[in-house]
């Protein structure tokens, strides 16, 4: 079809300004280096879909007619791996975090750009071990590699899905400890801490717990594969080890890594609640310190996976009191979203309505991680769909619906052109509905008693099943929506102008897309962040 | 203070060699504490285990070779000595001292991993490595004893890994320094590999007591 784009004057920026794929796979520039994770983590994110689509076909009936038991704890597994390891952690800090933070702070690049590369390189070998797994026949053990079923017993490739899971971790912690000498050490002049913009703020804390609990779950892989493969014991019983040890190294880096994938999609929502309310963020300081509060108290938390893993009832009551003080700083930060918005100027463009999902679903998977985080109602509730549905409301009801948000927010900014405002906006209301349709009768599953990681259920429990399936199906659609709109926006969209939301924030100050230093100019800061009063006029996009 | 002429080795994306120095030793620093973070999970296990068996890892840790343990640390000490000397010399400019205490450093560290891979060959020949053949003799508490040994191999062997790393990173400097890369201006390199170094070291003096010399009333010196 004819387009009605006007001609392209060739200005040179980040993405033209030398060109062949040798220019994108060694470069060191911060923003390409997001775009090659933006495409990596969408492939991932693409392969644990097709995952979760054979979970959620195998369970409209209740009897295992699609796949075998064994089959299907590969598929739940691999979904797992893929998910966390491959899509969640990296999503936001890898792709928007890579390209805005050095943007955002009027610098020319993180601090160490092939330090930057590097960690790319990393996940991609990573991966290539993950996907190694997938092909030879896949691993068995549920994304948690509980010992000694891990170590001992499991027909899977424990030992090849440990190790590259423990190489990207390494990707993880580059990344982080650049965040952090970056946000240290190359802010513009002028640009004190409280005048960081909140998302800087949450990648901060973000970065610490990278840096700071990756490394642990590292060396836990790496004992579960010395025990597998050399049978050099740590865990397994039969070797003198204690398999509750292994639980809670495992869950020390991987209740932390949960707060990996939320706290940057917060620090989305911030950006763009603000943005479209035209409101500076009520209660800045509390926002960006409630960011370094989750981060704190997150490592504080993680015995509350072990409830009923034969951790002592002292343990666990402060384990519980921990995790009900983690839902503190989460809460101030919904409150203060709220307040936000109260009488500002509220448009419903479509990163605003993903914002609006998110803090929908965050707070009813916060809430109902109050329900497990107390002792007595855990014990019924561990293991069945409430926990599945919990943890699903916090992973996809919030940090994926952050990413997308984020993703349909700098859009333009990233590539320079605008996508379809309608089809956005439709995806953004399927993606809302079939995530409700799909994970809100979990719940009440789970309450009824269905225990997770089974693939045949009593007769009774078919209805909220098959919902969920349904759901799942509208889900589909929501996410594979986008995936065409803003592929057709790259070549067909409308240009973007510098700062088609009418946002604050230094990254709005230079081109779409920007130009391969980011500014002309190193910018100096002489204001808070969120200053609408200098905003000349409000650019409508529709 | 410096002058503003921009220096060959200043990297694009940065406004001055200040700050790209300093962004260098923040981030050394924070890699640093990953890898505490790192050998904390192994410390972890150490602690909980020889807390809950203390019996087995008394008489176990008895096994290891005292003298050996004792000659490697006091190896691995000079050899943080001429690490910080030749972070000096670096300073100074004086590029022969650099070479010569770089090259000091290696010898070191090659002494260190040699008694190293001794000591592992002595645990192999007596059949003190986890595993079905393992044997050991007069170990009290005989189901836990293993436990003792690997973290014994988890933690000296990853100690040992990040020896070799820096081994291999040392060689690369010394061929470095040797061709005048660098200048009393900017040795980057050096001091954070120096700092590396010191790191490596240090991780070896906790390994030392908590491997070598608690309860090693057990049995007496020998």
């Amino acid at each position: 079809m004819i387009t009605a784009s006007p001609p392209v004057k060739e200005t040179k920026n980040y993405l033209n300004h030398e060109r062949g794929i040798k220019s994108w796979l060694l470069t060191g520039d911060h923003k390409r280096i997001a775009i090659l994770y933006l495409i990596s983590v969408t492939l991932f994110f693409a392969l644990g879909g097709v995952f979760a689509s054979l979970i959620r076909l195998e369970l409209s009936t209740p009897a295992g007619d699609l796949l075998e038991s064994n089959q299907y704890n590969k598929v739940f597994t691999m979904h797992g791996i893929l998910m966390v390891f491959f899509f969640l952690i990296p999503s936001i800090p890898a792709t928007l975090g890579n390209f805005l933070i050095p943007m955002m702070i009027g610098a020319k690049d993180l601090a160490f750009p092939k330090i930057n590369l590097l960690s790319w390189y990393i996940y991609v070998v990573g991966g290539i071990f993950t996907l190694y797994v997938l092909l030879t026949g896949g691993v068995d053990t549920g994304w948690t590699f509980y010992t000694p079923f891990s170590t001992s017993y499991s027909n899977g490739y424990v030992i090849a899905a440990g190790l590259g899971i423990f190489i990207n971790g390494f990707s993880s912690i580059l990344t982080g400890l650049n965040f952090i000498v970056t946000i240290h050490r190359m802010r513009a002049p002028g640009l004190t801490w409280f005048r960081l913009p909140l998302f800087v703020w949450a990648h901060y804390a973000t970065s610490a717990i990278m840096i700071l609990g990756t490394p642990v779950v590292a060396v836990t892989l790496f004992l579960v594969v010395l025990e597998r493969g050399f049978h050099i014991g740590f865990f397994d019983p039969a070797y003198g080890g204690d398999p509750v040890l292994f639980q809670h190294l495992f869950w020390f880096y991987s209740h932390p890594a949960v707060y990996i994938m939320i706290l940057p999609s917060m620090g989305v929502i911030s950006e763009v609640i603000s943005t479209f309310s035209s409101k500076k963020p009520f209660g800045y300081t509390f926002i960006a310190f409630s960011s370094v509060a989750i981060a704190v108290f997150g490592f504080l938390v993680w015995g509350h996976h072990l409830f009923v893993a034969g951790q002592s009832i002292y343990a666990g009551l402060v384990f519980s009191i921990l995790s009900y003080v983690v839902a503190i700083p989460s809460a101030i930060k919904v409150f203060n979203w709220a307040a936000t918005m109260y009488k500002g100027k509220v448009r419903l463009e479509t990163p605003m309505l993903y914002a609006l999902g998110f803090i929908g679903l965050f707070t009813v998977g916060g809430l109902t991680g109050i329900f497990l985080s107390s002792l007595g109602m855990d014990v019924h509730l561990t293991d069945t769909y409430f926990v599945v549905a919990h943890f699903h409301y916090v992973m996809v009801g919030g940090a994926l619906l952050g990413y997308l948000c984020g993703i349909h927010f700098w859009w333009p900014k990233i590539f320079g052109r605008m996508y379809s405002q309608v089809w956005s906006k439709v995806s953004a209301v399927l993606v809302f509905v079939g995530f409700n349709l799909t994970f809100f009768p979990q719940f009440l599953l789970g309450y009824m008693g269905m225990p997770r990681r089974y693939h045949v259920y009593p007769p009774e429990f078919q209805v909220f099943n098959v919902l969920s399936s349904a759901g799942a199906s509208v889900l589909a659609l929501g996410l594979i929506l986008p995936a065409i709109y803003l592929t057709w926006s790259l070549k067909h969209g409308e240009i973007a102008s510098e700062n088609p939301w009418g946002a604050t924030g230094l990254e709005w100050q230079t081109a779409s897309p920007p130009i391969m230093e980011n500014f002309e100019v190193t910018p100096v800061v002489t204001t808070e962040a969120y200053d609408y009063s200098t905003q000349q006029e409000v650019v409508h996009v529709g | 203070m410096a002058s503003h002429a921009v220096s060959t080795t200043l990297r694009h994306h940065f406004a001055s060699d200040e700050q790209q120095k300093d962004a260098a030793t923040i981030g050394m620093w924070v890699f640093l504490v990953t890898e505490i973070m790192f050998f904390g999970g192994l410390f972890l296990a150490y602690f909980a285990y020889r807390q809950a068996y203390p019996a087995a890892f008394a008489s176990a840790s008895n096994k290891t070779n005292l003298w050996l343990g004792a000659a490697n640390t006091t190896v691995l000490i000079c050899s943080s000595l001429t690490m910080a000397l030749a972070v000096h010399a670096a300073s100074m400019g004086k590029k022969t001292l650099l070479v010569l205490f770089l090259i000091m450093t290696l010898l070191l560290g090659g002494a260190f991993l040699g008694v190293k891979a001794y000591e592992y060959h002595d645990k192999w020949v007596h059949h003190e490595i986890p595993g079905q053949h393992f044997e050991c003799e007069g170990c009290e508490d005989a189901g836990h004893a293993p436990l003792f040994f690997s973290l014994y191999f988890a933690m000296t062997g990853l100690h040992a890994t990040h020896m070799l790393i820096g081994f291999v990173i040392l060689v690369i400097l010394i061929v470095q320094a040797a061709r005048g890369k660098f200048t009393e201006k900017w040795y980057t390199p050096i001091e954070m590999f120096g700092l590396y170094w010191h790191f490596v070291d240090i991780v070896w003096i906790f390994l030392f007591p908590l491997l070598y010399l608690i309860d090693r009333s057990h049995t007496g010196l020998k």
